[in-house]
């Protein structure tokens, strides 16, 4: 199983401080899963033009399509404005249309104020949905109070980014074998 | 529709298209040469010949798992190698070609087939070949346009007079050589949305509309849309020609069809897309409902009969080889074609 950890800002530091425990819980529980993890921070991705996703060349490509591979998708995003950052939303942009049929995607959100609870599911569930995502419904929000220099202070987000991991990897495991048995209905 | 050279007396037309991909066969994971694919699509032609069908045309893609990027230059070797069959292009991607040095290659394909070419203008649906041909693809929309309409013009004047932003001006510029009949049928190639069959109809061109698969009813809207668009620009829509083209793969069962040609279509569409045919959908294209023409003889007549009702269309053309199908079961295809589809399709559209 392939998983990607998408970081989906570069702006700020939390989103990363959360992908990195997430990134640390998988490897203890799961040590099997190939994980791979993308600070959109560390990339310079171009903003989409239309052109398929196999035509885009060096960082922009690269993002893509490990995006494209992965069986699972954890996105990490910060809000911004009331909304998902511009650089999440080029991401979004440069997939093809059903991206993520066939993939399992969580979400984790970080934010400065407790009023952007429902940004994620107004917002960020609508694109997911769109794009065929088999999508794990709880998400895992994080407040500012949580984190302190880099590390996640609250026990309370372990034990949730934990749950979230677990479900992302059964949801994973669970939608492919029903997948298989369809497909073998079928005979061909 | 005579001077698109059809005669719906006849029934209804049957074509076989190549967009010239050059992929291995999955079930070996080798891929033959650029030269004997080449000269397969060649053999092809004269095959879907000597089997009665009406139609063949190649089609250009400037990227890799493609061989026919000079796709007219095939076409003029089938021009050579055929003697009836009607050949075009599909499509030829107008936007980022020179419209007068287009039109001196189709006409002379037409010369040397003796007047059975056609051309399908399309906008092209991989972009890559707007880099390699040194146009901008910012103006995707502005380059057919404009090109699209130059050749119109040179199609119905041998002198033309003409200005525009993407080419030097033509001041009395005389295209030749002519095609044997003066004029060639050029066609407009339409996929998704309604909107582009809109501009063919508000042009008053005929339609090549291309259909990956889903249901008939869906496709409909774009073939209503577009007679719909005629009539408003004063054209008669029952003048104009619509032709469909999409997957077709025929077996003596259905099951069978499906087996094989699931396979190819699903690394073709991996390969070239980036994602593949999803299985569900695929399972669902056996369906008489829906547009994918794959299945048993018997089916693919019902299939079609369907979409001859629901469409009225004049041509279908079938594409049958994408993905790095073998020669051996094109030419089963052709065979069963031949045999029993193409009879049946004749007959029952025959009027």
């Amino acid at each position: 199983m392939k998983i990607v950890l998408l970081s989906g800002s570069n702006v700020g530091t939390k989103t990363r401080t959360a992908i990195n425990y997430t990134q640390t819980s998988i490897a203890e529980k799961y040590p099997e899963v190939e994980v791979s993890l993308i600070d959109l921070a560390d990339y310079d991705v171009q903003f989409s033009d239309g052109r398929n996703y196999l035509e885009y060349e060096g960082d922009t490509a690269f993002v893509i399509k490990t995006i494209m591979d992965a069986d699972a998708i954890i996105i990490g995003t910060p809000i911004f404005q009331a909304s998902i950052p511009a650089t999440l939303k080029n991401v979004f942009d440069l997939l093809p249309e059903k991206a993520f049929v066939d993939k399992v995607v969580s979400m984790i959100v970080t934010a400065g104020s407790p009023k952007h609870y429902l940004i994620a599911e107004q917002q960020l569930k609508p694109i997911l949905s769109y794009m065929k995502a088999q999508v794990v419904q709880t998400y895992v929000f994080i407040e500012e109070q949580d984190f302190y220099r880099k590390e996640i202070t609250n026990d309370d987000v372990h034990f949730r980014i934990d749950r979230l991991v677990e479900d992302t990897v059964v949801l994973t495991e669970t939608y492919q074998e029903i997948r298989r048995a369809k497909e073998a209905e079928y005979g061909f | 529709m005579e001077n698109y050279r059809i005669d719906p007396s006849k029934g209804l037309e049957f074509g076989i298209y190549t967009l010239g991909d050059h992929i291995p066969d999955p079930h070996t994971g080798k891929r033959i040469s650029a030269q004997q694919r080449i000269h397969e699509i060649i053999e092809l032609a004269k095959l879907a010949e000597q089997a009665g069908i009406d139609f063949f045309s190649v089609g250009e893609s400037h990227q890799d798992y493609f061989t026919t990027q000079a796709h007219s230059v095939v076409l003029a070797a089938i021009a050579q190698a055929t003697e009836k069959i009607k050949i075009a292009s599909s499509s030829t991607i107008i936007s980022t070609s020179d419209p007068v040095r287009v039109y001196e290659d189709f006409a002379t394909i037409d010369l040397i087939s003796k007047g059975r070419t056609e051309i399908i203008a399309g906008r092209a649906s991989r972009v890559g070949l707007f880099d390699l041909l040194g146009y901008d693809l910012r103006d995707y929309e502005e380059l057919f346009e404009e090109k699209f309409e130059l050749l119109l013009k040179i199609n119905k004047e041998e002198v033309v007079n003409w200005e525009g932003e993407f080419r030097k001006p033509l001041r009395d510029a005389k295209v030749i050589p002519r095609p044997k009949n003066g004029s060639l049928p050029i066609w407009r190639a339409v996929g998704g949305p309604p909107a582009s069959a809109i501009k063919a109809g508000y042009a008053g061109v005929p339609m090549f509309l291309a259909n990956l698969g889903g249901p008939a009813q869906s496709f409909k809207i774009s073939v209503e849309a577009y007679r719909e668009a005629a009539r408003r620009a004063g054209y008669n829509p029952a003048k104009l020609p619509i032709a469909t083209a999409g997957f077709f793969y025929t077996a003596e069962t259905t099951q069978q069809a499906l087996q094989e040609a699931y396979p190819h279509i699903n690394q073709g569409m991996q390969l070239i897309n980036g994602r593949g045919y999803p299985k569900q959908q695929f399972a669902q294209g056996a369906d008489t409902r829906n547009v994918m023409n794959i299945g048993s003889p018997q089916q693919i007549i019902e299939k079609i009969l369907y979409q001859y009702e629901v469409f009225g269309h004049q041509r279908y053309i079938a594409q049958m080889d994408f993905g790095g199908v073998s020669f051996e079961n094109l030419k089963k295809n052709i065979d069963l074609i031949g045999t029993e589809i193409l009879p049946a399709i004749k007959k029952y559209t025959r009027k």
